[in-house]
């Protein structure tokens, strides 16, 4: 009895009967469920808008998203410590009340895909994370949600990052994301070759996503840094591995919750045998920090510090081509600081 | 001693044994550590005989102490600290709750023969062909199987019922954990043996321990010169017989004020039961010990000969030649060798000591350790090996290696075991995305830990694997990795016998820290 029961409840309509009736005991579900089904209904009209707006060509305003007042397309900070990198870069950009609103939700997606020490640099840097997490509770965050698909176990690599416990310790909460119970199916309007897929729900939940990769070396894409860091919001990902890999990393950005903030850690960077390395001999100690509203124009910046062109990474030039970045660097407004 | 604190003192110990060994073993988000593990597990009569075989040394020597313990109290054992013995006590409380008439024993004779020769059987068959009956009969092994095959998925499913539930409040303690099922074949014996002894504890008490099980023929035996034991006060007893029906080993014989002691497993209920407090726990009568010697001896050694004889045709092993792996570039994955878990060195290693406890096979956190079916032999059935199609084997961890109880995992410390070669990894070309696609993909170069497999320039801007099997350790994440089916462009080819990777040499890279903005 009590498996079939939970057997049914892996169905989704079931979920939503099961958690109306909670609802009716608890009155604070009621919103959750109807908000995520407006927002299914709403990402199917926006994603017929999206793809009709590329088909006329007028694609600049898709991207060209960010609050009115933000100064600049690009903060790049040289030399400081991660946390005293962002005080600063964030505060060019206006501060992180720019980008959030007050009592909203906020997910920080940071990659913690490896069982690997803060000092390997394979996942995004804790120190950096805390001050993110930090200004947006400031900003008047109402919660921040911390979560990653990981490719190692993701017990030992939520832990062993160090991550769990930072983002814990500056009120975050730290949210599975190892079973497939926790996504959602969602089109990608206008995809090539990914034109669904599943993602985790709290991305569809939350009102404000910000990126905060880490720029690493890939074996296979060159380089993993903004666009890539989107592989641990989904399930699935080796149907992107089997199906032109590139290819999918540029149609996922086409996917209508993009963030707000994209936060680079570059303060170690792997340089080699990326994305999980071997050892510290891996490492280059960069001491910067790129924070910007467009993820592309962001990839473009991280190709440049790593040292790659940015044409050999062949996601940029696919993702600028169906408008969903500017990777033209020389064309944008980068505020460039050094401590 | 007449008290009845003492079987109340009987629920409390095994009632405390019982509920750590369920908590080691459906611990499925893995807080208990390894030295608790081992703490628990070191009074487990098999096991620790196992360890102490394979180490030789006293510090695995539990089943000294218990042999003791049985000479001066009887089968204490089997009521305080065999999970199996106390789950069955729950299991015959259950019974009584059905039917009345269930937890009415009463004296029955013993089955000698068949014990005896059980007994004799696993000895002989262990000491010359291997571990197969024990593996079958050891009664903390079938507990063991038990619960990783029945409870754990029970507990998983109710966690993940409470996930649901507290994560629709937005509280993330408890994670959603996918229910992985093991092949349909595997839970043939814990199944069976569920059935036999359910069935048999629900029913006729304990008589599953005084026919079957060859740690309680032993013990049994043993305990025929305890010091302490079950006595009758001839002048107060009434001859009611209430001792006798409520003997869940049914082994008092009231009219003759003979308690048979091979069977008793100290439960003290009689103590509690009698009405005339004519039954107690004391020192044995010194003057009464000279008779009632040879039946049972005679019937003991005839039944060895008779299953020597016999029962070793059907438990024979495969044997197994070390094949030589091989790389053949065909698209079907051509495994010469199964994967056996870290620290048990050779798979003719595991094979000899592994009573298929599934200890290991629960504590795994990333569920890469599978019992076997075929894979080592019919004889090897149900002991562990590696599945990477299901999983992979942690870089960073040695759990399996640290708990097993019977040595059949040595334990390794974490530089030891990030050398230990389980097998080699073999690159499929012809089945593999860069090529059959002309897509990018790196699965299984990024999924290694050592970078034994990296990727070298193909055509145009694609790069393809290549791996470089000296510093391949063989834990499976690029094969779990690779995303092609139905067979994979890279799979790991078991060592029979474990090898020593190398070290990964890594040298600085050119890059130099920057001092401008290179944009």
């Amino acid at each position: 009895m009590l498996i079939y029961y939970l057997h049914s409840l892996e169905n989704n309509k079931k979920k939503l009967y099961f958690s109306a009736l909670f609802s009716i005991l608890f009155d604070k579900r009621v919103t959750i469920t109807m908000k995520r089904r407006d927002f299914l209904k709403k990402s199917a009209g926006a994603g017929l808008a999206a793809g009709a707006a590329i088909s006329v060509g007028g694609y600049e305003k898709l991207w060209a998203s960010s609050p009115s007042n933000v100064k600049y397309d690009m903060v790049a900070v040289m030399g400081g410590n991660p946390d005293a990198m962002f005080d600063l870069g964030i505060q060019e950009l206006g501060g992180m009340g720019t980008f959030i609103q007050k009592g909203q939700k906020v997910l920080v997606k940071p990659n913690i895909g490896w069982d690997v020490i803060p000092e390997l640099a394979a996942n995004t840097n804790p120190l950096l994370l805390k001050r993110v997490i930090y200004h947006c509770f400031r900003a008047g965050a109402k919660e921040v949600y911390v979560f990653d698909h990981t490719c190692d176990n993701w017990v030992n690599c939520y832990k062993n990052s160090g991550l769990e416990k930072t983002a814990r310790s500056a009120g975050a909460k730290v949210v599975p994301a190892n079973s497939e119970n926790y996504y959602q199916q969602v089109d990608i309007p206008g995809g090539v070759k990914l034109k669904s897929a599943k993602v985790h729900e709290l991305l569809l939940e939350t009102d404000v996503f910000i990126n905060v990769p880490i720029l690493k070396d890939h074996n296979s894409t060159r380089m993993t840094c903004c666009l890539k860091n989107m592989m641990g919001v989904v399930w699935d990902r080796g149907f992107w591995h089997s199906n032109n890999l590139n290819q999918c990393i540029a149609d996922y950005a086409l996917f209508e919750k993009k963030p707000v903030l994209n936060i680079i850690d570059c303060y170690n960077v792997m340089v080699k045998n990326g994305p999980q390395g071997v050892s510290k001999e891996d490492l280059v100690q960069m001491k910067s920090q790129i924070i910007t509203t467009d993820w592309v124009a962001g990839d473009a910046a991280a190709a440049k510090m790593l040292g790659v062109e940015i044409e050999k990474i062949e996601y940029i030039p696919m993702a600028h081509k169906m408008g969903l970045g500017n990777m033209n660097l020389d064309s944008l407004n980068i505020k460039r600081i050094k401590m | 001693m007449k008290s009845p604190f003492l079987r109340r003192f009987r629920i409390l110990i095994s009632a405390l044994v019982f509920i750590c060994f369920f908590l080691v073993f459906v611990d499925f988000r893995y807080i208990i550590p390894g030295d608790y593990i081992n703490y628990l597990l070191y009074l487990q009569f098999i096991p620790s005989a196992m360890k102490f075989f394979d180490l030789r040394t006293i510090a695995a020597g539990g089943f000294i102490i218990i042999m003791i313990l049985t000479l001066l109290t009887g089968r204490t054992y089997c009521s305080f600290l065999c999970p199996l013995g106390i789950g069955q006590d729950i299991f015959s409380r259950i019974g009584g709750r059905i039917r009345r008439k269930f937890r009415r024993y009463g004296f029955k004779k013993p089955f000698t023969i068949i014990r005896y020769s059980l007994l004799a059987a696993t000895l002989i068959v262990t000491m010359v062909w291997g571990v197969y009956l024990l593996t079958l009969l050891d009664p903390y092994s079938i507990f063991g199987r038990f619960m990783t095959y029945f409870a754990k998925p029970v507990i998983i499913v109710i966690n993940n019922f409470l996930a649901g539930i507290l994560g629709k409040f937005d509280i993330f303690t408890l994670s959603h954990i996918t229910v992985k099922g093991y092949q349909l074949l595997v839970y043939l014996i814990p199944a069976s043996f569920f059935v036999l002894i359910g069935i048999l504890s629900l029913t006729k008490g304990r008589l599953y321990c005084n026919m079957i099980c060859p740690v309680g023929t032993l013990l049994g035996l043993l305990s025929k010169i305890s010091l302490l034991r079950i006595k009758f006060d001839k002048s107060a007893c009434t001859r009611c017989g209430r001792c006798a029906i409520g003997c869940k080993s049914s082994c008092i014989d009231f009219l003759q004020y003979h308690v048979d002691v091979t069977r008793c497993v100290d439960c003290f209920n009689c103590i509690n039961i009698c009405p005339d407090k004519a039954l107690s726990y004391g020192l044995v009568n010194l003057k009464k010990k000279e008779q009632k010697t040879d039946e049972s001896r005679r019937k003991f050694v005839a039944g060895s000969v008779l299953l020597m004889l016999g029962l070793p045709h059907l438990v024979k092993g495969q044997d197994k030649k070390a094949p030589v792996p091989t790389k053949v570039s065909t698209v079907k994955e051509n495994k010469t060798s199964p994967v056996c878990p870290p620290g048990g060195v050779s798979i003719a290693d595991l094979n000899k000591d592994c009573t298929a406890c599934s200890l290991c096979i629960t504590a795994c956190p990333n569920g890469v350790l599978q019992p076997a079916l075929f894979q080592y032999g019919i004889a090897g059935m149900m002991q562990p090996v590696m599945d990477y199609h299901k999983s992979f084997c942690t870089y960073n961890c040695t759990a399996c290696t640290e708990i097993c109880p019977t040595y059949a995992l040595h334990p390794l410390v974490l530089e030891a075991k990030k050398l230990t070669q389980l097998g080699k990894a073999n690159f499929i070309k012809d089945n593999c995305i860069v090529k059959t696609e002309k897509t990018a993909c790196g699965a299984c170069s990024e999924a290694c830990p050592t970078k034994a497999v990296y990727m070298i320039p193909y055509e145009g801007n694609l790069v393809i694997p290549e791996v470089n099997n000296e510093i391949c350790i063989g834990c499976g994440h690029c094969e779990f990795a690779c995303p092609t089916t139905p067979y994979k462009a890279i799979f790991v080819d078991g060592n029979p016998v474990h090898q020593v990777a190398k070290k990964p040499e890594n040298e600085q890279s050119e890059i130099k820290t920057p001092v401008e903005f290179p944009f």
